[in-house]
């Protein structure tokens, strides 16, 4: 038996899903150790094992249709995080930037965790209904995470001359990755006249002014600059992606199957 | 017509762990609940997988168990070793086959945990989900204050919303002066 076209859209969708997490998850997990202070760096501990979490649910997900259509290579959420290359990887690029400071950090976090209180928020009515389930537990973990972004911008963006000053930076240096995440492909789009993907036209505008409302409130300005980057979802990376891969997938490839 | 015998009924547990209850006294493998009963989750030894709410269902079909958990959160690193400890568990019982199934939806809420489970939880230094007071929403915030599990004062503050693991935020007391774990609500 064949995996059809449908199951097969599907399963690229969970592992496009997947790799956001990883991506994300695996650039918080590197403040571990290096958080500005301890509450702080445990924080970011554990909102980098809900990503981390959420891209072996996504990835398990992918790996039980795949098996389920009687493939001969079985899969599991393992060689999705460990097997493939750069270019097999379909994450959003703004994912993959690397951590710079702790205000870069603050920035993207904010942007992807209020982009997720509305894509987690609509994942949920998904016709999948493994998709509906995993979306109705991240939602509420995200809801803590969103609050937490919010208020570490306040508190950069309101803070001093220097923290403003770098929050700024980190906002003109990122706003060109966000444009990605509302664009949808075919394959996406086959998912959402199934209804089985998020459609983020309809959470654009709310998002927008979500952000608009916590940077303006943050003394920071949106940046005006027209520039876009895009190309994760087809598997076109900055050169960051394969940095992290060397590290993320060093010991699965050096000793195959490992266990603790 | 009402008579003259009408009970007051106050209900003393939600209706949710009502209904938990109702579905294990009802279970036709109550020496399998037991032997889960000693199985406790790995970074609260305190609190049962039961007594958490994690615990959703044993299922036996001749020599094959499956039981039913559901994590609390996406990335807890403690369901590995509570699907082992299960694993043990029912094998040192005599079981053969044993299979561990985690199911996601319904998502796994503080609601699910038992009173006894609470009490632990203070005896062991955390305050329970519904030790908080003075705040609006379910969400622990900056205004958010948690009856001290130690002294029970209510003279606290929020240290951090993430704790030692994601489902606990970290307050201290200003009487006793300790710093103590708050079970989230979720």
């Amino acid at each position: 038996m064949n995996v059809s076209a449908e199951q097969q859209d599907l399963i690229q969708y969970a592992i496009r899903l997947g790799d956001d997490s990883l991506i994300l998850g695996h650039r918080l997990s590197e403040w571990v150790s290096n958080g500005p202070f301890l509450e702080e760096d445990i924080a970011q501990g554990n909102i980098a094992l809900d990503y981390i979490g959420r891209a072996r649910m996504y990835y398990s997900l992918a790996a039980d249709i795949h098996n389920q259509c009687g493939e001969m290579n079985v899969k599991s959420e393992d060689d999705y995080a460990y097997l493939r290359d750069e270019r097999q990887y379909q994450n959003h690029l703004i994912n993959e930037l690397p951590r710079g400071d702790f205000a870069y950090t603050t920035v993207r976090q904010l942007i992807v965790d209020l982009y997720n209180v509305y894509y987690l928020e609509a994942l949920k009515q998904s016709s999948e209904a493994q998709l509906s389930a995993i979306a109705h537990k991240a939602a509420k973990e995200t809801s803590y995470h969103s609050r937490r972004s919010k208020q570490w911008t306040l508190r950069l963006g309101d803070g001093t001359a220097e923290s403003k000053l770098r929050m700024q930076n980190a906002l003109d240096d990122i706003w060109g990755y966000t444009h990605e995440m509302f664009e949808q492909d075919e394959l996406e789009q086959r998912l959402i006249d199934r209804g089985v993907a998020v459609d983020c036209a309809r959470f654009k505008q709310a998002w927008e002014q979500d952000i608009t409302a916590i940077i303006s409130q943050s003394g920071l300005k949106l940046p005006e600059a027209q520039w876009s980057v895009r190309g994760g979802r087809e598997g076109y990376h900055t050169e960051n992606l394969g940095h992290i891969l060397t590290e993320l997938q060093f010991v699965h490839r050096s000793i195959p199957d490992a266990r603790w | 017509m009402l008579g003259g015998n009408v009970m007051l009924v106050i209900p003393t547990k939600s209706p949710v762990q009502f209904e938990r209850e109702q579905y294990r006294r009802h279970s036709a493998v109550p020496e399998l609940w037991a032997v889960l009963d000693r199985v406790t989750d790995p970074e609260i030894p305190v609190l049962s997988l039961w007594d958490l709410g994690v615990l959703k269902d044993i299922k036996r079909l001749g020599e094959q168990v499956t039981v039913i958990i559901t994590p609390t959160y996406s990335g807890c690193p403690a369901m590995d070793v509570m699907s082992e400890d299960i694993h043990h568990a029912l094998v040192s019982f005599g079981i053969k086959k044993v299979s561990v199934v985690v199911e996601l939806s319904p998502a796994w809420t503080t609601d699910w945990m038992t009173a006894r489970g609470r009490d632990h939880l203070r005896s062991f230094g955390i305050a329970a989900p519904e030790d908080v007071v003075a705040t609006e929403s379910n969400i622990v915030d900056e205004d958010t204050r948690a009856l001290c599990p130690h002294c029970g004062s209510d003279d606290t503050s929020l240290i951090s919303e993430f704790g030692s693991t994601s489902c606990k935020a970290l307050f201290k007391c200003h009487r006793c002066l300790e710093p103590f774990d708050l079970f989230k609500h979720i």
